[in-house]
Formats: C-alpha cells, sequence, structure tokens
C-alpha cells in the first residue's frame, strides 16, 4: 500500500486505513455473496427469478432489507439474560473481523502478516462458538437452546478435519504464514516449468474438499444446517433475534464466508498472484485485492452449489461424517504428504 | 517508542489487559449464575492468550485461545448449559468451607509469586522477545522431544482413563 501511494504513514494511520477498509469489506462481502449467491443463483436454480423490485435486477434488495432491519425495534425475551442476549452476535461478528487481520490480497495488502497466519484465523474462527452459545442459553428458549447445542457439537466436530485439512498445504509450503505460502506456490515448478507456478489443489485435492466441507459446516449451512433448522427447530440459536442484531448474525455468516473462500484460495488456489507476472512486484498489490475477489467468487461459488442442492443431514449421520470419514481422510492426506515431502 | 529505557505503549497496553483480567477474574468466583462464571473465564483466558502476544509469543498465544477458549471452554458451556440452565442467580454457588479455600488460594499465590521472584528477581527482558513458530517446533522436537512425548503419552492416558470410566455404566 506504501508503494501505491508513495507516501510513509505513521503507524496508528496505516492501522487507521486497514481497520476502515476492514469494517467496508465485511458488510460489501456479506451483501455480494448474498446477493448473487443467495437470491440469484438460488432462485435460478429453482426456476423463478428471484429479487426484481428493488434498483436493476433486484440488486438493491438487500440494501433494502439492511434498512428495514436497522429500523426495527429493538427487542428482548422478557425472561432473556440481557447481557448474554445482547452480546453474543457481537462475538459472532468479532470472530469474523479477525479472521480477516491475517487474509492477505497482495505481497504488503494485508492487515497483519503474521509468522503463525493460518493458525490465528483457525483459532478466530473458533471464537464464534462461543457468541452462538450465548446467544442460545441468553435468549430463554428451549429451541433456542437446542439450536445453541447442535451448533456446539456441530462445530467442535468439523474444526478438527478443517485445521487437518489445512495441514497438508503447511507441510508442501513449509510455513504457516499465509503471504509465502502464496509464494511458495508462485515460485513452484510443475515438472520443472515455472510458466504457472504450482497451486497446492492439483496435490491437495483431497484437503481442498475436506476443508470445503468443514467450512460448509462451520458456516451451519445447508446440508448442515440442523443448528438453525426451520422445519425442526424454528431458526434454532436466531429464533429470539430481530432487527439489527439479526442483521449482525447475516452479517457474521455471509462475511465468514468471504474470509473462508478467501483462505481456501490463497491456501489452494495461489492466492493474489497470477502466472507470468514477477509474485514480488509491487504491482501486485494494486491487483491482488481483484485477483482475490475473482477467486473468491469462484470458491463460493461451489460452497452456496452445495448449500442450494444437497438435503440436510441427520444429526448421527452429520457426526459420523465428520469422526469417521473425514478426519481419516484428512489424517491419511497427513501422513501421505509427510512421506513424499520427506522422499522428494 | 521507548522512553528511559522503557516500552511506553507495551507498559500501558500490558496496564489495561491486566486491569481487566483482574476485574474478570473477580466476578468469576464472584457471580452468582455458573454460565456467566464460565463467560468470565473466556475473558480471563483471553487476557491470558492478550499477554503472551505481547510479549511476542505469538504462538502460544493463538494455543491459548484455540485450546482454552475454541475447546475447553467451550466444553464447560456444553455441560452446564445441558445440566442446569436457569438464567438469573441461582442457589448453591457459594461454598460453606472458605477458609480452607482461602488457604489454598493464598498458598497456590505465595508459591507462584515466590517462584518468580527467585527465578528471576531483578531481572529485565530483552526489549525484542519474539519467537517465531519454527523456533518453538525446533525446540520442541530436538532439545525438549523427550519430556513433550512424555506429556503426549500421559495426555492420551488420561483420555483413555476418561472413557474408561465413562463406559463403565
Amino acid at each position: 500500500m506504501i508503494w501505491t501511494l508513495a507516501l510513509e504513514l505513521a503507524y496508528w494511520q496505516q492501522t487507521a486505513i486497514k481497520l476502515v477498509v476492514v469494517a467496508l469489506v465485511i458488510p460489501t462481502g456479506a451483501i455480494i455473496l448474498g446477493y448473487v449467491f443467495l437470491m440469484k443463483m438460488m432462485s435460478f436454480m429453482q426456476s423463478r427469478l428471484g429479487p426484481m423490485e428493488a434498483g436493476p435486477y433486484g440488486t438493491l434488495q438487500l440494501l433494502a432489507d439492511g434498512v428495514k432491519f436497522l429500523q426495527k425495534e429493538d427487542v428482548f425475551p422478557r425472561r432473556a439474560d440481557r447481557y448474554v442476549f445482547a452480546l453474543a452476535p457481537v462475538v459472532v461478528l468479532m470472530s469474523t473481523f479477525l479472521l480477516y487481520v491475517v487474509l492477505p490480497v497482495g505481497p504488503d495488502a494485508v492487515v497483519s502478516g503474521l509468522d503463525a497466519g493460518l493458525f490465528f484465523a483457525l483459532a478466530a474462527a473458533s471464537l464464534s462458538v462461543i457468541g452462538v452459545l450465548m446467544a442460545g442459553w441468553g435468549s430463554a428458549n428451549k429451541y433456542a437452546l437446542m439450536g445453541g447445542m447442535r451448533a456446539a457439537g456441530q462445530l467442535i466436530a468439523y474444526e478438527l478435519p478443517l485445521v487437518l485439512a489445512a495441514i497438508g498445504v503447511v507441510i508442501q509450503a513449509g510455513t504457516l504464514d499465509l503471504n509465502k505460502i502464496v509464494l511458495a506456490q508462485a515460485n513452484g515448478e510443475l515438472f520443472g516449468w515455472g510458466g504457472m507456478g504450482f497451486p497446492y489443489i492439483l496435490t491437495q485435492f483431497v484437503g481442498f474438499a475436506i476443508f470445503l466441507v468443514a467450512v460448509q459446516a462451520e458456516l451451519t449451512q445447508p446440508p448442515f444446517d440442523m443448528p438453525v433448522a426451520e422445519s425442526e427447530i424454528v431458526g434454532g440459536y436466531q429464533v429470539e433475534y430481530t432487527g439489527f442484531r439479526f442483521l449482525f448474525f447475516f452479517m457474521g455468516e455471509f462475511g465468514t464466508a468471504f474470509a473462508f473462500a478467501g483462505i481456501a484460495s490463497v491456501l489452494f488456489l495461489g492466492g493474489w498472484y497470477v502466472p507470468g507476472l514477477d509474485p514480488t512486484s509491487g504491482w501486485f498489490n494494486l491487483i491482488g485485492p481483484f485477483v482475490m475477489f475473482i477467486k473468491i467468487m469462484a470458491v463460493s461459488a461451489l460452497i452456496f452449489w452445495f448449500r442450494f442442492t444437497f438435503p440436510r443431514l441427520r444429526e448421527d449421520q452429520l457426526q459420523k461424517l465428520a469422526w469417521k470419514v473425514l478426519i481419516p481422510l484428512a489424517l491419511l492426506n497427513i501422513v501421505v504428504t509427510g512421506v513424499v515431502k520427506v522422499l522428494v | 517508542m521507548t522512553v528511559l529505557g522503557v516500552l511506553v505503549a507495551q507498559n500501558i497496553a500490558f496496564g489495561v489487559i491486566a486491569a481487566i483480567m483482574v476485574f474478570a477474574a473477580l466476578r468469576l468466583v464472584t457471580t452468582r449464575n455458573v454460565v456467566h462464571a464460565a463467560l468470565f473465564l473466556v475473558v480471563v483466558l483471553g487476557g491470558v492468550a492478550a499477554l503472551f502476544l505481547l510479549m511476542g509469543a505469538e504462538f502460544v498465544g493463538i494455543t491459548q485461545i484455540l485450546v482454552y477458549i475454541g475447546a475447553v471452554v467451550v466444553l464447560f458451556l456444553f455441560g452446564i448449559m445441558l445440566t442446569r440452565t436457569r438464567i438469573g442467580n441461582e442457589e448453591g454457588t457459594d461454598h460453606p468451607r472458605r477458609l480452607p479455600a482461602v488457604l489454598a488460594a493464598a498458598l497456590v499465590a505465595t508459591i507462584t509469586i515466590y517462584a518468580v521472584v527467585t527465578g528471576f528477581g531483578d531481572a529485565e527482558l530483552p526489549a525484542d522477545t519474539r519467537t517465531t513458530t519454527a523456533e518453538v517446533a525446533d525446540s520442541i522436537f530436538s532439545t525438549y522431544i523427550v519430556p513433550f512425548e512424555a506429556v503426549s503419552v500421559l495426555l492420551l492416558a488420561a483420555l483413555i482413563g476418561a472413557i474408561v470410566i465413562a463406559r463403565r455404566n
């Protein structure tokens, strides 16, 4: 960023700019994903048009929805625990914010390029469970509590495959720093030919698949949406939330989807790098965000495609899939990657 | 920024984090609601992680978040909410034997303070205490490999023991 603006900014100025950018990216990303996939793609898959009234092709529908949410009365259930109830959506959104701290969109265009960046992102993602449990318990509602319980069991079970799937990439790249993972892929060679780098999806396809399934479960999206299953427990932990507090949950879910799609593109698709250019060039600070946006949309399309086309799993099937299929597969992937890494 | 050899920003941050942690720790033992106690524990553990990050111990700080907040406290909350889910003040959060509890707490505090004071005394930390993940990994898997593996086996034994006890019925 400093390179493109050709001026030297103080630490607090840089920090302020980064905070504003992240605070803008989360709602924008959430709205783009919500409109393009949740409203339009799902509608087309179901042979209907979706929103058409607000703005051209209904593009302003979510803005209208957002304004509607902000106008609503701030309702507390009478027997709810006010503080816990009010703080829960904030905790969920905080976890989303922390995810963006380490997500790189260029060689220098990152909020904080931590040495253990990937580890930090996975730890930050695990914080949202606390918020979900707070919402479930603080609402003083049976269905909310059941939803919170289901969510906690599910998020704990699927955190393991999420972490284990990423380890294959870490072994191959030899670093936890997300920017160095991008560079390792940019400098990689395909059978001695370095023309397009080496995106890790070629060798870590199993890891990529497990990662996407686990992300789907972490987001509590169908087919893993038992915590909010409207036909069983009428919305789960979100049942008592209206207005801007519900908006927080919505932004948390879609903002996290956007961030996880970004992390998946960094780990498996080469991040902000495009073949043919010098990966250390400062130009990547300018084109990197656009490259990342395209890759994020591609990965999100996959995530939401699953969301709209698979029926909901049962609670025991969900746990079985995590513990008996995904975790053993991910462990096997780690073993094979480690052996190959040592031998080659 | 350093004034008279003291890192100003770090010291202010330490003071703020420490004050939040002390407040949360006091509320943790005085609150009359078990779920609130668990949530204050989250604040205390988050403060510990923040202190680790402040010291440049990135990997340890993140592990603190992932393991303690993301897993241990979540299991606490899960257990509490499954068994006792009342909102508001609860009966029986106090224990009648206060004196032994005070003695035990005082003993632990004395030992900890004594160990820190005799161990470090007036020694000052170097200005840059940052450690990378690679350094942590290298020391665990070379110098400290035997204690590390011993602790791993111990944890595995505890895990199996817990399953055996739980499955007896």
